[in-house]
């Protein structure tokens, strides 16, 4: 068995009127189906409502499917005895750091959830250290999080999710409010837990260029997956992707263009150095 | 204005009130405090006046810093003031049309105002001195026994914690929808009592959408992190009394000694 | 319409240890209808720049020159200066407070002190020129979508009427529909409406093909200030303060690196692909 697999999940909630009476249903998330290995860098793209986020709180059981079923390493999210299991192998981060830190230090806020498993002080120590090194911020165990770039307190709060040790790490939209230099930090940072550490990543993002490094691509669409295939297949289709309410990245989009205008280049190029190459042969 | 609330607000230098065990620094406060009541005479007021003037030079907290947070509470402090002054009865001081000053009032005012001053300078001396999550743990920690009466210490510890680390997040989000307000022409200084009110409205219906959007984003990264209350919770640095802390309890104790020999001798 | 600043620094809690010098000596003036882009990396001082400009915040040290007049001057009117230089904060939708689209609208222009038929008449210019549909308009603005919300905000700032309109991140959190929706309007407002436009962007690719002049703050210091295309052809010193230059003027300065004929100054897909057709003789 995959280490996630989502089968048929739908999640509706009920709209209400002004006066709290039943509107009707609103269908989030619309028979998805999804299979992920363990050590698998995912991305789902989607434009603003698509679902996105709702499907990620079903991996780690903060939202339960309304119909269907989702396995995170064998285990029902649904089931209630494991629901501790469950979050301590899918740890998350979200978009606004701000609302994420609990500590008042850094060391704090990581040593926040080895805590709330009930793990020995000693072991607590070690595991901050060590998830501190992991995202290269050890020189601010210190610090005040309200000092720290954006691209550091988003780095400290994964270092919060690495102290559960957990197999997988949920990204939603970890960049959306960070400037250039602190989304890079971000990206390097699970780049490098992927593939040292080879916990399972799900990327969830609007930023096209983000997307360019992961395993496979699911693009959401309300509530539906729309489109699923790897960075060069789903890239390769702009069309498609601009009726999703998204883009291809800047360099994909060149190279369209180029190969339009009659140049002989490959389709799904994803980054600056490929396209050099094509072109400079 | 907004910024000069200091009470929950952490100063981050080092000295040895930084360093003591906060329950050390919540048992002083306490008996400060109670030692402020306790004092009805100048003398009283001198002995409290050399503990605060010692410990504030012992914080290496900047005064200026200190006392920024008596702003926030000078309409409450003039209107005690007032309430004193005139409507204590007693020997006569001044009289002037139907209002009479006594000199009773006038000491009274003057006891309430130093009261007031010297508490707030005091609780908030031991929040520019601990951590907020020091100081819950310290709370935890010695109101630990109330549990026995079902009281959720715990509970009450993580949402005073949550609470002093989100202020300053609020404040700050209070003075950008101000200043997102004011560039919309929104005027917050002119007017009655009645038009000010409603000016603020503008700016608490944003406040409030944004606070529970905060709690709720907070609520589910805590969830996420496997919190599920006190139970089987550990600690990364369990708080552990050292040599200064007993010192400390002695200076405390001394200083109650005081406090009690002052109260009865004079 | 001009805006001359002039030395402007400004220190926050000065002689605490929480002193922080936002803004070092900056200097540039704004002539009437310009499209500038106002870059830096957070906390470079970008924002406190543009609370600066409609008199929000008072500079320290230095100047600020509306029309030639000095905004900290005794007796300037603050409140006209507001309805004169508009500022849409990041996150406007999180101001919205009005029980329905319209009357939050009505705010700005009702703080102006106007005649109700002028307060709706701007109300109604606003939303119709961000684009809201007329049954929108009495919906509770927060039953709209995060694109819809962010143009009624917008929208609240436009129905003052304002000289200039400074947009501080406005495409924010949106997806890249929405972004190239609220660029789109930006573009509309300036060209349209002839107001002067300041977007504040940490995006390089958002600016690139909107704005005609770009200001470049790094740690509370104007370090730029230049037309668009030769800010972007300093890469290598935006890149050491953090920011990047367009995917596409990165790609042509690596083809050029490379050996390749092309001119490395071009900051749209457009430009680029003709450039390089070019070299190849298509």
């Amino acid at each position: 068995m995959n280490f996630l697999e989502a089968k048929k999940v739908i999640f509706e909630y009920v709209r209400r009127g002004k006066d709290g009476e039943v509107d009707g249903f609103k269908r989030a998330i619309d028979e998805v189906d999804l299979d992920i290995s363990q050590g698998d860098f995912i991305a789902i793209l989607g434009p603003n409502g698509s679902g996105k986020s709702t499907l990620a709180k079903h991996f780690n059981s903060l939202l339960h499917p309304t119909e269907g079923t989702i396995y995170v390493d064998g285990c029902d999210t649904t089931d209630a005895d494991k629901i501790w299991d469950i979050r301590k192998s899918v740890g998350m981060v979200f978009q606004n750091p701000e609302n994420q830190m609990i500590g008042t230090i850094v060391e704090e806020d990581v040593a926040f959830a080895p805590e709330n498993i009930g793990i020995d002080p000693e072991e607590i120590k070690q595991r901050v250290r060590e998830s501190l090194v992991m995202v290269e911020m050890q020189d601010h165990r210190k610090s005040s999080p309200s000092k720290l770039s954006g691209g550091q307190k988003q780095r400290v709060a994964i270092a919060g999710v690495l102290a559960m040790h957990p197999k997988c790490i949920v990204l939603d939209e970890p960049t959306a409010m960070l400037d250039p230099e602190g989304r890079r930090e971000v990206i390097r940072a699970v780049r490098a837990l992927n593939d040292v550490e080879n916990i399972t990543i799900i990327l969830i993002t609007h930023n096209m260029e983000e997307a360019v490094y992961a395993d496979r691509i699911y693009v959401m669409k309300d509530g539906r997956i729309a489109m699923s295939g790897t960075p060069r297949e789903i890239f390769s289709r702009v069309e498609e992707l601009e009726e999703c309410r998204l883009t291809v990245p800047q360099v994909t989009k060149l190279a369209y263009e180029l190969r339009k205008g009659g140049l002989d280049i490959p389709s799904g190029i994803l980054t600056r150095e490929e396209l050099c190459r094509a072109i400079c042969r | 204005m907004i910024r000069d609330i200091t009470l929950g607000q952490y100063y981050p230098t080092d000295s040895v009130l930084h360093r003591l065990d906060p329950r050390v620094k919540l048992c002083g406060t306490l008996i400060y405090v109670i030692s402020l009541f306790l004092f009805q005479t100048f003398t009283g007021y001198i002995v409290a006046t050399v503990f605060l003037v010692s410990m504030i030079a012992l914080s290496h907290v900047p005064v200026k810093f200190i006392f920024r947070g008596l702003k926030a509470i000078l309409f409450i402090l003039v209107f005690t003031a007032v309430l004193n002054t005139f409507l204590t009865p007693g020997r006569e001081l001044v009289s002037f049309w139907k209002i009479t000053i006594t000199i009773e009032g006038v000491r009274l005012a003057a006891f309430m105002i130093l009261r007031l001053v010297y508490l707030i300078i005091g609780s908030s001396l031991m929040t520019l001195t601990t951590t907020p999550s020091n100081l819950t743990d310290g709370l935890e920690k010695s109101l630990g026994w109330l549990k026995v009466f079902r009281v959720p210490v715990h509970e009450i510890a993580m949402m005073m914690s949550i609470a002093l680390t989100f202020i300053p997040v609020l404040l700050e989000e209070t003075d950008r929808i101000i200043k997102a307000q004011q560039a919309r022409g929104a005027d917050f200084e002119s007017g009655n009592i009645i038009r000010r009110v409603k000016s603020l409205v503008p700016i608490l219906v944003p406040l409030f959408i944004s606070a529970f959007r905060r709690a709720n984003d907070l609520a589910i990264a805590m969830e996420s992190r496997c919190y599920h209350g006190g139970d089987g919770r550990t600690k990364m640095r369990p708080l552990a009394y050292g040599f200064r802390d007993i010192m400390a309890y002695v200076v405390l104790v001394l200083y109650l000694a005081v406090v009690i020999v002052v109260g009865i001798m004079f | 319409m001009s805006i001359i600043v002039n030395h402007v620094d400004h220190i926050y809690n000065p002689g605490t240890v929480f002193e922080k010098k936002a803004l070092n000596d900056v200097t540039f003036s704004v002539e009437n209808g310009e499209y500038i882009g106002l870059v830096g990396r957070t906390g470079s001082g970008k924002s406190t720049l543009v609370t600066h400009l409609n008199g929000l915040m008072k500079p320290t040290g230095g100047g600020i020159y509306y029309d030639g007049v000095d905004i900290s001057s005794d007796g300037y009117d603050i409140k006209a200066l507001r309805g004169k230089v508009g500022l849409v904060f990041q996150y406007p939708e999180h101001q919205l407070f009005e029980e329905d689209v319209f009357a939050d609208v009505c705010f700005g222009p009702k703080n102006l002190g106007l005649k109700e038929t002028e307060i709706e008449l701007r109300a109604y210019e606003a939303l119709k020129a961000v684009g809201i549909k007329d049954e929108q308009f009495y919906v509770s603005p927060f039953d709209l979508s995060g694109g819809e919300k962010r143009r009624v905000a917008i929208a609240g700032v436009l129905a003052m009427k304002p000289e200039v309109l400074v947009l501080d991140e406005p495409c924010a959190g949106l997806d890249p529909a929405g972004r190239e929706e609220i660029l789109a309007l930006a573009d509309h407002l300036h060209s349209s409406l002839n107001i002067t436009v300041i977007i504040v962007s940490h995006s390089m690719d958002d600016l690139a093909e909107h704005v005609e002049r770009i200001l470049v703050m790094n740690d509370g210091m104007l370090v730029m200030d230049a037309p668009t295309r030769v800010v972007f052809g300093h890469r290598a010193e935006l890149e050491a303060m953090g920011l990047a230059v367009p995917e596409v003027t990165a790609i042509l300065s690596d083809l050029k690196k490379a050996g390749l004929p092309v001119r490395d100054d071009l900051i749209t897909i457009e430009e680029a692909r003709s450039e390089i057709l070019r070299v190849f003789g298509k």
